[in-house]
């Protein structure tokens, strides 16, 4: 079977915008006939000035695909050409180029136990799964640990904490909690029945996330990985 | 296409010619992309093997792989997600160095290259002869890092950059073109970044 072209370059209108957190922009956008998405996939943003120059960067979908508009989470990057702009200057109005859905492997089929193993910004791709498990009646199916540095400097913590995730901070002492990333016995009884465990975040924590689904016992071929942003070194 | 409001260049533009179109450089930083755990397989248990479509199959021991006589790339790589990083330097054998001694046969028209964690990519033969594509474990003359594909990394620096498998196991010849692992899902089955090849339908 060959594989379906991706869909062309089109229009998005910013609807609303708003700062989840200091470092972080969320942008909510209409696009006319706007196909299907799966939770997981994500659409290029491309910015184009008077000369032509364009920059285009991939963001993951925030999302569920019945949902009227399409949401984005965008962190703020140091000398980020596209994320500062996003962030600083686009406005409730603007009208955006975007190209998507894209990404046929980081996605969830709504039927497979899975698990979100998530840090940072990392967390939007669960955010998705998490909304289409609700839409679905399926949240038995899909279990989130997320790990944020702390409750107001992780977007969407709210909404996970809603969802029943289990939720790690390594710079906050919440509840009794000694700051940190999960640790194997924590994270052990959630790894229990998964068949798929999605692992996203920075360089660094993905290495982290996939050591610790490994020594919880998790089979290499059923960890998938989303990695963004410089290896730090 | 629209201008979008209020945004300039704000990089310099670069050396004419250098940058596909599309794409960024990102200077220093060298982005981490993959789909899948790194694998922990220690380098000196590492094997190549070049198959299918060639006279004489052949397997190489990590030992046997270094002993080739060198052969470096100097030069610019490009990923699809838009990023470019200039002047590398990667170190290993040519592919021209491993077929020589496989001996394709005159169906093999295509690879399928193989990672140890089952990731393919899928690549013309004639993408990987004459000079234009190595399987490296040097960069920049320090062992290649785990996270950028070390031991053992295709690099064919001419096409996307996810063209050059990280953790490459296997070379396997073809007569037909089979899509690897991106290819299956959604990515372009050549992936020329001059042409803007990214996707499906590019």
């Amino acid at each position: 079977m060959a594989p379906a072209p991706l869909a062309a370059w089109t229009d998005g209108r910013i609807i609303e915008k708003d700062h989840p957190t200091a470092h972080t922009v969320r942008l909510r956008m209409h696009v006319d006939d706007r196909p299907f998405h799966l939770p997981g996939q994500h659409y290029l943003i491309r910015l184009r000035a008077p000369d032509g120059y364009t920059a285009q960067r991939s963001y993951s979908v925030a999302s569920d695909s019945d949902d009227p508009l399409l949401e984005f989470l965008v962190e703020r990057q140091p000398d980020g050409e596209v994320s500062e702009f996003l962030a600083d200057v686009a406005e409730v109005g603007d009208v955006l180029e975007l190209r998507g859905p894209i990404g046929r492997w980081f996605v969830w089929d709504g039927r497979t136990p899975a698990l979100c193993l998530v840090g940072g910004t990392g967390v939007v791709p669960a955010v998705a799964m998490a909304r289409t498990a609700r839409r679905l009646g399926r949240t038995d199916l899909l279990r989130i640990a997320a790990v944020g540095r702390a409750p107001d400097e992780l977007a969407y913590a709210p909404e996970l904490q809603r969802y029943g995730a289990d939720l790690a901070w390594t710079r906050a002492d919440v509840d009794g909690r000694a700051p940190g990333a999960f640790t194997a016995d924590e994270l052990a009884p959630l790894v229990e029945g998964v068949g798929i465990a999605y692992a996203c975040g920075s360089a660094r924590f993905a290495s982290y996330a996939e050591e610790l689904l490994l020594a919880c016992g998790l089979d290499a071929s059923s960890i998938r990985v989303e990695r963004f942003g410089p290896t730090g070194d | 296409m629209p201008v979008t409001r209020g945004f300039q260049r704000r990089r310099p533009e670069p050396e004419r010619g250098r940058l596909p179109p599309g794409q960024y450089d990102t200077g220093s930083s060298w982005p981490v992309l993959t789909a899948e755990a790194t694998p922990q397989q220690p380098a000196e248990a590492w094997q190549l093997t070049v198959d299918g479509l060639v006279d004489s199959p052949h397997t190489w021991s990590w030992s046997e792989i270094r002993a080739f006589p060198g052969s470096t790339y100097v030069g610019d790589i490009h990923c699809v997600t838009t990023w470019s990083k200039f002047d590398m330097t990667f170190s290993g054998v040519s592919v021209d160095d491993l077929l020589e001694v496989a001996s394709p046969t005159d169906e093999a028209a295509y690879v399928l290259a193989h990672s140890v964690t089952g990731y393919t990519t899928n690549l013309p033969l004639a993408d990987v002869t004459g000079g234009k594509a190595w399987v490296v474990w040097e960069v920049d003359g320090k062992p290649l890092p785990r996270q950028h594909g070390g031991p053992l990394r295709l690099l064919v620096p001419h096409l996307y950059f996810w063209k050059s498998a990280k953790w490459v196991s296997r070379l396997k010849l073809m007569a037909e073109d089979r899509a690897g692992f991106w290819e299956q899902n959604g990515y372009h089955d050549r992936g020329d970044p001059w042409l803007e090849q990214r996707y499906q339908g590019d």
